[in-house]
């Protein structure tokens, strides 16, 4: 007679992990990863205008009210693509600061006059320090930065027009 | 119109699901020698169901390859301006699309099964039919609840939102419904495990119905996992083939318990031993299938192939594993006791050996599992960590070597049992050959470990292997024996493959301006040009490389890094250059501020040779199902000419009339 009670020994496990799953599945699951900036002050930085229209970027700019950080470059397609977006959030009275990634004047100076210039300033990030110290890894993205130069909000990929609104109310939820 | 005849399809199937588990199950309550009538609805059930389900994801193919837009599945997966072949592929590119194509190869299976076996006991089949009915009405009632692929919009959308870039492959248009065929393949395995089981009609004959279906799925899951790695090593631009992610594993695990179940019940038909380590793998290889796809769709491990996360399809998906493994498992542990013991046989005998060798793929099947599992555990208590080569690397070698060896010399033994003094030349030449080969590559320079066994097992395999031919006249060595010898020695090709890969790879991360010059291994590689290109749903920046072997004519290589805009997201194209003692691999990667652009460079010899391998495994299967099913055919018509002889002799022989004169 053989004993029986290895034959249970499958199930067991089993029991164990549909536990394990069935706990996991009701904690509250992060949809996304946030970036680890998010509620962390702005590193100082201070760049050199971008072109000679418009004054450089620094952190001392990020003051008086919530403002948006836009990281860009002449050189990328995706950012043409979210060009009237950033127009729009200009005419609701968003003040846009840019920072220019690896870029020159003339392309920067260039790109504006073809799709628009939403900005009041752009910095040059030549080697992408200031963009990889503020915890962006592409272009384009883009930050909410609170009155106290505070990151709260990260956009990453082009601002598509459903992504308007949600940036407003970032910027509402920053004051 | 079209969609919601697919919707109407899956519910009659559904419907169908229902009716061929209650006429299966009522095949069990028959009275002995009588028919119940309500059996007889089993199997056309079963394979009217086959067609609906067919159906349905013929109309979900229609609805993508058209792009209608008032199909949120489409809107939201698809694009008007995609080629043609990527509509079609990304009907399973996709949460929904890809469930529908689960159940529909799962109802195809079923189908198959009920119109082409007639040699099991009625009763066999009817509680077969019936759990694979019930199976199939689970995931009818998941996909009908709670992922309808054909809901539509309430206002059709202007445009879809495209396909993940990565999944806009060749690769992608037939690596999925290869493993899905594969995992789906094995619920007939289960089906028949809990058939055989409930009725206790676990005897070769049974085991001779099932190994062509495990043979079937195992070849498929073969070819599946080999064009999956492939596909990671070239489309994903890291160099690496294999990456131990969990959706890479749950590929894996049921291919291990089906090549367990394929050794063992080839022994249950043959030897008719192994009863029940043949109905619990049965059990197992689709139960590894059915966690794999709780695994991946419930996002409860988040992966590179991180698909729409869903906790609330997780818990109906979890449900379903929980009736379906949890209830098979149980009944396993209240009837497996009362299966009859089978054949005995001594420890040093070919069923030994297979027996050591399930135990050890059982074994390395745990040790995976635990890895994909373990981040699970961990972020219960709130750490998040990752599992990565270091674990699975070691922890699977330490129960692979032990089993390479034992898979070198089983073939050869007796069955039953065998004396070790009869194969003193296999085994000294096995032995001489695993420590000849890793004396003569250590000799020649510092290599890591693993690889290092990995070239010696590999040659002593690869001898091996070949054999059990040996004294044997090779026009009549049968089908399956060749197929054995093929599979075998596929193996022991890719683990050459493996190895070189780990030992003798050269890595070189370079910025290289226009016109400069990189040297690797015997190559030299120059960067022509970096050029953009557009293609036609994407832009790139295409460098020109020109490489030149040890001085020959150069070739011409074009990495591309591709930035697509719908969805927006860059992927990096490498471009090989396939030798036949290697590939040359290269990726471009960002400009540097002075101009200089990133390029790397792999030489990586032999690393074909896995994948080669890989196929010549799947073909070894291959020439196993061709074998057995000539035997068998063969058999069935030998037997029926006998019969008729017999009824023919019969009718001789009774006194027949005597026509008057």
């Amino acid at each position: 007679m053989r004993s029986r009670l290895f034959l249970w020994v499958p199930l067991l496990p089993f029991a164990f992990f549909a536990g394990l799953a069935a706990f996991m599945l009701t904690q509250p699951k992060d949809e996304f990863v946030e970036s680890t900036m998010i509620g962390q002050p702005l590193p100082a930085f201070a760049l050199d205008p971008a072109f000679d229209g418009l004054p450089g970027a620094s952190k001392a700019d990020f003051t008086g009210k919530p403002k948006l950080l836009n990281v860009w470059a002449s050189w990328c397609l995706p950012c043409i693509a979210e060009a009237p977006q950033l127009e729009a959030l200009n005419r609701q009275g968003v003040e846009i600061i840019g920072i220019a990634i690896r870029d020159r004047p003339e392309d920067v100076a260039n790109f504006l006059s073809k799709y628009g210039n939403p900005y009041t300033r752009i910095g040059s990030d030549k080697i992408s320090e200031v963009q990889l110290a503020i915890g962006s890894s592409g272009v384009p993205e883009t930050f909410v930065i609170d009155a106290r130069g505070v990151i709260r909000y990260q956009k990453i990929g082009d601002i598509r027009p459903e992504d308007v609104p949600v940036l407003l109310a970032e910027l509402e939820k920053a004051k | 119109m079209i969609p919601e005849i697919g919707l109407a399809a899956l519910w009659l199937a559904a419907a169908l699901a229902v009716l061929q588990m209650v006429s299966g199950a009522a095949s069990l309550r028959a009275a002995p020698g009588e028919v119940n009538p309500l059996a007889i609805y089993a199997r056309p059930a079963a394979i009217v169901q086959a067609f609906l389900a067919v159906l349905a994801f013929a109309t979900l193919l229609y609805s993508f390859a058209v792009t209608d837009l008032s199909l949120k599945l489409v809107a939201s997966n698809s694009h008007s301006m995609k080629p043609l072949i990527y509509k079609l592929t990304g009907t399973w590119g996709n949460h929904e699309g890809s469930m529908l194509l689960w159940v529909g190869v799962l109802a195809a299976s079923g189908g198959l099964l009920s119109a082409f076996e007639k040699r099991l006991p009625d009763r066999t089949m009817g509680a077969t039919l019936a759990v694979q009915g019930f199976v199939a009405l689970g995931f009818y009632a998941f996909l009908l609840l709670a992922s309808n692929p054909f809901e539509r919009l309430p206002v059709a959308a202007a445009e879809g939102s495209g396909l993940n870039p990565l999944l806009q492959d060749i690769g992608l248009a037939i690596h999925p419904p290869t493993l899905y065929a594969g995992y789906v393949g094995l619920s007939v395995a289960f089906s028949l495990a809990m058939g055989a089981l409930l009725t206790r009609e676990v005897n070769p004959a049974f085991a001779r119905v099932m190994r062509p279906w495990v043979l079937g799925a195992w070849v498929l899951l073969t070819l599946g996992i080999t064009a999956g790695s492939y596909w990671a090593y070239y489309e994903l631009g890291w160099g690496g083939w294999w990456f131990w992610d969990p959706v890479e594993n749950a590929s894996l695990m049921p291919w291990l318990a089906a090549t367990a179940l394929m050794h063992s019940v080839s022994v249950l038909a043959a030897r008719d031993a192994l009863r029940t380590w043949t109905i619990m793998l049965g059990v197992l290889a689709f139960s590894m299938s059915m966690l794999g796809t709780f695994l991946v769709r419930s996002g409860v491990l988040t992966s590179v192939h991180a698909f729409a996360v869903d906790p609330e399809r997780g818990a109906f998906i979890l449900g379903l594993l929980g009736i379906y493994i949890g209830g098979a498992f149980t009944i396993f542990a209240l009837r497996a006791g009362a299966v009859a013991e089978g054949k005995r046989f001594a420890a040093l005998s070919r069923e030994g050996a297979l027996v050591f060798n399930n135990v050890m793929l059982s074994a390395i099947l745990a040790i995976v599992l635990l890895g994909t599992l373990y981040p699970l555990l961990t972020e219960a208590f709130d750490v998040r960590v990752s599992v990565g080569p270091p674990y699975f690397n070691p922890a699977s070698a330490i129960f692979a070597i032990p089993m390479l060896l034992v898979m070198a010399v089983g073939p050869l033994l007796r069955w039953k049992s065998d004396k070790p003094a009869r194969l003193q030349f296999e085994l000294a030449l096995i032995a001489a050959l695993v420590i000849g080969v890793i004396a003569l590559v250590s000799f020649f320079g510092q290599y890591p470990l693993l690889p290092l066994l990995g070239l010696g097992l590999a040659a002593a395999l690869a001898v091996a292997a070949v054999l059990p031919l040996k004294g044997r006249k090779l026009t009549r060595v049968p089908v399956a024996t060749w197929g054995m010898v093929i599979a075998h020695f596929g193996i022991a090709v890719s683990l050459f493959g493996m190895a070189c890969e780990g030992a003798f790879s050269e890595e070189r991360l370079a910025a290289v301006a226009v016109g400069g010059t990189e040297q690797i291994d015997d190559f030299k590689v120059t960067l022509d040009s970096v050029m953009p290109i557009a293609g036609p749903n994407w832009t790139a920046m295409q460098a020109q490389l020109s490489v030149s072997d040890n001085g020959a004519a150069p070739v011409i290589l074009d990495p591309q890094a591709r930035t697509f805009w719908s969805p927006p997201q860059s992927t990096s194209e490498s471009a090989l250059l396939t030798k036949w003692d290697g590939q040359l691999y290269a990726v471009i990667g960002n400009q540097a501020e002075d101009g200089r652009w990133q390029i790397r460079l792999w030489w990586k010899p032999f690393v074909t040779f896995i994948w080669y391998g890989g196929i010549l495994v799947a073909l070894g299967g291959v020439l196993a199902i061709a074998g057995r099913v000539r035997v068998d055919v063969k058999r069935r018509v030998a037997s029926a000419k006998g019969a008729r002889r017999r009824a023919d002799v019969e009718a001789l022989g009774a006194p027949a009339p005597v026509p008057a004169e």
